[in-house]
């Protein structure tokens, strides 16, 4: 288990706050507030070790996209790149409805 | 013996699985519109403590989603565990949820405004990485619906795949009314367990037909474990979880009946292994439901 950190600058308000995905087998969670802050902050909690590399990657590409303050917390079970993008934006949907 | 039945191709597609839906999903599915309110829910980040101490992952629910809101019209509380996470195994956290909301419902029913208290169980029992307090809870959970069914009856629903199994298989047979899928499976020890412990010969947990003719809700159902086998569609669930609170407590609970189970057991021959429809034959002889 393994756990990461990573800080983007941030100005988009939110609506509200969302949660999306279970910590099953390739899957995660994913817990999405506004943050007071402009800025957005996620923490994640990975079952696979040394993919540090891989999160700032999909973290980067996903933050060159949306910029919004936001506080994301992500408990993870092995999901893969594209699964880790899809609960975000999943997420993002929710937190604007 | 059932006849399997096939569904009409145009009922068969308009269905809406119940079991691949996730725990809050399936409780939110099974509640009246509009009257979901979810209690401890994973904002609350109620995570277990003992998880993380041994490199695990933690689920901000724990696994278990408890959820307030209305099913036909009648104030209930589902108490859904999520089998995708850790096999749906019952931690100190998950299990006290689930033994609170019960007293919860107690304290209310008592008070004149009784609850219709719904357990979803996708469980392979005990967390094993919180071994004894996930005993502990267990056994507070059940004496927790031994207290409540006094009162009002309790459903169960194991819909699967994980199926109900452990010290949860014990939690599903006091409930006062249990509901199953085909796909579900019930058993005090998992297949798994049993081919480890007493070895391939015993039990071969590969053989599906073996497992589903011992554990399989089909099973289950033939011979007196469970009240309804229900298809997999979120609307049949519903119809039979508001059909068995119509019916009020039962006269007496199932596990109430040991006499005549041990009557049954005595009178069998275990000298050799039966197959499942031999099974059938002496189980539903007499069957009290």
């Amino acid at each position: 288990m393994e756990k990461l950190r990573f800080e983007y600058s941030a100005s988009q308000p939110i609506k509200q706050r969302a949660h999306v995905g279970v910590v099953g087998s390739g899957d995660l969670e994913v817990l999405l507030e506004p943050s007071p802050d402009p800025k957005a902050e996620v923490t994640v909690t990975t079952s696979v070790d040394g993919f540090g590399k891989t999160w700032q990657l999909v973290m980067d590409r996903f933050f060159s996209r949306y910029q919004y303050a936001v506080s994301i917390e992500i408990n993870d079970f092995g999901a893969t790149p594209g699964a880790v993008t899809l609960r975000l934006e999943q997420a993002v949907e929710r937190s604007l409805i | 013996m059932i006849q399997a039945t096939l569904l009409d191709p145009r009922q068969f597609l308009a269905r809406k699985s119940f079991i691949e839906l996730y725990a809050r999903e399936r409780a939110q599915a099974l509640l009246d519109e509009g009257t979901y309110r979810e209690l401890l829910g994973p904002f609350e980040r109620l995570i277990s403590p003992w998880l993380l101490m041994q490199g695990v992952v933690p689920e901000f629910d724990d696994g278990t989603i408890v959820a307030r809101g209305k099913i036909g019209g009648r104030d209930s509380v589902i108490l859904a565990i999520e089998g995708q996470f850790q096999g749906g195994g019952i931690g100190e956290v998950s299990g006290a949820k689930i033994a609170a909301a019960l007293d919860l419902a107690l304290e209310d029913t008592k008070s004149g405004q009784p609850v219709q208290v719904v357990l979803l169980l996708e469980t392979g029992g005990v967390r094993l990485q919180e071994a004894n307090l996930g005993l502990e809870v267990i056994a507070e959970i059940n004496s927790s619906l031994l207290a409540l069914r006094q009162h009002v009856p309790v459903v169960g629903v194991i819909a699967g795949m994980i199926g109900c199994f452990g010290g949860m298989s014990i939690t599903a047979s006091l409930c006062s009314y249990l509901i199953m899928t085909r796909e579900a499976r019930l058993g005090l020890n998992g297949p798994e367990v049993i081919e480890e412990q007493s070895g391939i010969e015993e039990f071969d947990s590969k053989d599906r037909q073996l497992v589903w003719g011992v554990n399989g809700g089909e099973q289950r159902y033939a011979t007196g474990f469970a009240d309804y086998l229900a298809e997999d569609d979120v609307e049949a669930i519903k119809r039979c979880i508001v059909e068995a609170f119509a019916r009020g407590l039962p006269a007496t609970h199932r596990s109430e009946q040991v006499d005549d189970y041990l009557k049954r057991l005595a009178a069998m021959d275990v000298s050799q292994q039966l197959p499942s429809s031999e099974v059938r034959k002496l189980w539903s002889k007499g069957k009290q439901v």
